[in-house]
């Protein structure tokens, strides 16, 4: 400006290049940073769907499940002694399931070891339920009802193609003879096509006996090949008849398992097969996961015990944490002077929030189990231990709700002659209410989730009664994963998966609670 | 003595300066800390009771400090200190016989920022009378509702959406509100601590009306950083100046022949 001969606009910021460049290096700047945003937000989300997505996949297979039919008569002569207050009659019913077996299969009427591995279809303890319904209603007996009880855990997952990988051919007409249980087919169209398969699979079954099987099944009978040959194939009859393979179009199974490398046998598959041919075997919902207690076979188990576990543990530890946390907050916040003794309790409630949790669980086993003799594994002391925990983060998340409410409300209440408790309740609490109930369900949410310290107070046991009271022995949900998660059992893998969908859902509807409730909070003004 | 103040409207005497007007609150050698600090020293001064006393001053100077003495406000301040008498009717508001409760329903309070609570018109105004027990049943609740929006100039405007948020007004409106919830619970003494420092000419003007209008009724004490408001306002000023009352006089007199070097200074504009 002092230069009257240079215009006034040269020296502008904006036509200053010095300016611009720092200006293009601002917005560069900016750009980079919302990159840097969207790239930690990418990978967050990226990481939730691995994770949520491997459980689902894993639990899918877990929603539904195989049940084998049976019609059973409960003659009055075997269970005419049966009353209401009797013990439930599992064997008894377990020996109708077991002679229609026997009767299906009579093949297996010569050995008990065949009679062992036809049982292990369906175990003893599935007819459990069904014992137990008849002892509830005594009016049943003497009638015939039809039960599905549920497969065996390791031909579930055959069925579903989780267990023994096999591959299915369809194979079509075929012409059969037997001689003494040695079957012998022949085909006009070539038997190629397994031949393929069977080569694709490097299983050559008569060559080499250490590979796989090849089983043929036509209507309810089952061939294991012993040797295949492109017009012909010879195998040994495993269950039912020859006449079968005349009648019905035969398919092949390839099962490059070796069956000693396998949980399920030949023969099961067999006998399996020829239930499903029956149309005994249905895939039913797997409603049991939800209705039934915890079991040593995956098939009966259910995590119901442990929703009520947690549930009844919720419960206590709601009944005290909230009320005590929110009333400790709004007199630490709106009541206590602030001095040495209160800086001391805030500092505190800090660190106690950030104590690990499996201290809390070594205290509870103390104090609670040790010196106040309260039993073990129960939900009132889960309950306790998980109040204790959660307590910090309650009084954290309130005091934090209390202060961000203005100054200004509490000095118009004042003013116009509330009390300070008037103050509190009529114009405070409102205010904070939507923040505190967040505090409180969020602990809550926490609190469902904890398992190390209820595994020191013994709520890791095996529970396979619902408990009634927060004094019974109960279990809870994430200990039940983790015991779940910890079985060897291949079956027990897809269960975990949906008592971890179970446990998501759970905190799905608490954080939708808090949703609900401060959307509810807010609309009013 | 029951403890609390009593209700007649007995005059405690007349202001040495302006015998014509009774003394509604006198304060004698008020000293305020907050903690160590001290941010009032000494100040006695006498109120008079239907007019309005302004409090001018530089910013930090203790305005706002000492009126806060005057319905113990300060009480609610962490660490804060008030010694020193207060007569109001004969009795010292700061004696333990006083209940503080019962003084702020005497002596109302209007804050600079306007901070209706967060609920409707109507309950904003209702809320003091209810917790006073002032009114017998629904009706009378409507009456006080109406009474005090009609005396805060609010009544037209707002009529017919008692139901509406109190936050949902304009900034002078809420003002004029929070004026209104102070009245409802028939008070003597209203204290505003600049109430128009938020809001802009027009609602500035209104205010400056109500105040002028509400001077009949009440013993209005405003603190105010606007000298010209204060001589629009006010019938006498006092002029504070780092924590020490200066000088106090009719408004006429302090701002046309102040006594003191720095009354005239300040409203001069050479500080502050
Ligand atoms: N809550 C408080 N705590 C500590 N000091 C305060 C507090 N409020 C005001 N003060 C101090 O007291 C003095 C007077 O403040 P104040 O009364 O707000 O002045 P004014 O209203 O005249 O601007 C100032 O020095 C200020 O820093
Ligand atoms: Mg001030």
């Amino acid at each position: 400006m002092s230069d009257p001969s240079t215009s006034p606009m040269a020296n502008a910021p904006f036509a200053n290049e010095r300016v611009l460049k720092r200006l293009r290096r601002r917005r560069a700047a900016d750009r980079r940073f919302k990159w840097y945003g969207r790239m930690a937000i990418g990978f967050a989300l990226a990481a939730l769907t691995l994770l949520l997505g491997s459980i689902a996949t894993q639990a899918v297979s877990a929603a539904t499940y195989h049940v084998v039919t049976f019609d059973l008569s409960f003659d009055k002569n075997t269970f005419g002694d049966v009353q209401p207050d009797s013990p439930p009659p599992v064997d008894r019913v377990y020996g109708l399931v077991r002679d229609d077996l026997l009767a299906e299969f009579p093949e297996t009427a010569s050995s008990p070891a065949l009679r062992h591995d036809l049982l292990g279809l369906v175990t003893r303890l599935a007819v459990l339920p069904v014992a137990k319904d008849l002892v509830r209603k005594p009016a049943e007996i003497g009638t015939k009802r039809r039960v599905e009880l549920p497969l065996s855990d390791d031909l579930d997952l055959f069925l579903k193609g989780a267990a023994a990988r096999h591959l299915t051919v369809p194979v079509g007409r075929v012409k059969a003879e037997e001689i003494a249980g040695n079957v012998t087919l022949t085909s006009e169209a070539t038997f190629a096509r397994l031949i393929a398969a069977a080569s694709l699979e490097n299983m050559q079954p008569p060559e080499m006996p250490g590979t796989g099987s090849i089983l043929m099944t036509a209507g309810r009978s089952t061939i294991r090949l012993d040797s295949l040959a492109p017009s012909r194939v010879t195998g040994t009859l495993l269950t039912g008849t020859a006449q079968d393979f005349r009648t019905y179009p035969a398919r092949a199974r390839l099962i490059p398992a070796p069956e000693s490398e396998r949980t399920v046998s030949d023969l099961q598959i067999a006998w399996l097969l020829a239930l499903k041919a029956d149309g005994r075997v249905l895939r039913v919902p797997h409603w049991s996961l939800l209705t039934h207690t915890d079991s040593t076979q995956p098939e009966l188990a259910g995590a119901l015990a442990a929703i009520i576990g947690s549930l009844l543990t919720l419960l206590v530890t709601a009944s005290l944490a909230i009320p005590v946390g929110i009333l400790a907050s709004i007199y630490l916040e709106e009541f206590a002077p602030r001095n040495r003794i209160t800086g001391l309790i805030e500092v505190n409630i800090n660190n106690l929030a950030a104590v690990p949790s499996i201290v809390f669980g070594l205290l509870g086993a103390a104090v609670f189990l040790g010196a106040f003799g309260l039993p073990r594994s129960a939900p009132v002391v889960g309950g306790l231990v998980l109040a204790l925990l959660i307590l910090p983060v309650v009084i954290i998340a309130s005091r934090a709700a209390l202060k961000a409410v203005p100054q200004s409300i509490r000095d118009a209440a004042l003013a116009i002659g509330a009390s300070r408790m008037q103050t509190v309740f009529h114009h405070v609490m409102p205010l904070a209410a939507p923040g505190m109930l967040t505090g409180a369900i969020l602990g809550m949410a926490r609190a469902l989730g904890e398992t190390a310290p209820l595994l020191l107070i013994g709520m890791v046991a095996f529970v396979a009664e619902v408990p009634r009271g927060p004094t019974d022995e109960a279990t809870a949900l994430p200990v039940l994963i983790y015991s779940w998660a910890t079985q060897a059992e291949r079956a027990w893998e897809p269960m975990t998966g949906a008592v971890i969908l179970i446990l998501l859902a759970f905190l799905i509807a608490m954080n939708g609670v808090v949703v609900f409730l401060r959307r509810k909070f807010e609309r009013r003004w | 003595m029951d403890g609390t103040l009593g209700n007649s409207a007995a005059e405690t005497g007349v202001l040495p300066d302006a015998p014509n007007a009774s003394v509604r609150m006198s304060c004698r050698n008020i000293n305020v800390f907050y903690g160590e600090k001290q941010a009032i020293f000494d100040v006695s001064l006498q109120i008079a009771d239907r007019s309005v006393t302004a409090l001018i001053g530089p910013s930090g100077c203790g305005k706002s400090t000492f009126l806060r003495c005057l319905n113990r406000m300060n009480d609610t301040i962490e660490g804060c200190r008030v010694e020193g008498e207060i007569m109001m009717e004969g009795k010292d508001i700061n004696s333990p016989a006083i209940d503080p409760v019962l003084l702020r329903s005497r002596v109302g309070m209007v804050f600079q920022k306007p901070n209706p609570f967060p609920k409707s018109i109507y309950e904003n105004i209702a809320y003091g009378p209810r917790i006073h027990g002032l009114a017998q049943g629904r009706e009378d609740m409507d009456e006080i509702v109406e009474k005090s929006l009609r005396r805060a100039g609010l009544w037209e405007e707002v009529k017919d959406r008692l139901n509406l948020a109190g936050t949902s007004l304009s900034g002078g409106q809420q003002q004029r509100l929070c004026i209104a919830r102070a009245i409802a619970v028939r008070p003597e003494v209203i204290l505003m601590d600049e109430p128009c420092s938020a809001l802009d000419p027009i609602a500035t003007a209104r205010i400056e009306e109500l105040i002028d209008d509400l001077r009949k009724r009440y013993c209005i004490i405003i603190v105010t950083h606007s000298m010209q408001q204060a001589a629009r306002v006010s019938q006498r000023t006092a002029f504070f100046h780092l924590g020490s009352l200066v000088e106090v006089g009719d408004t006429d007199q302090i701002f046309t022949s102040p006594r003191d070097r720095r009354t005239e200074d300040y409203i001069t504009g050479r500080f502050g």
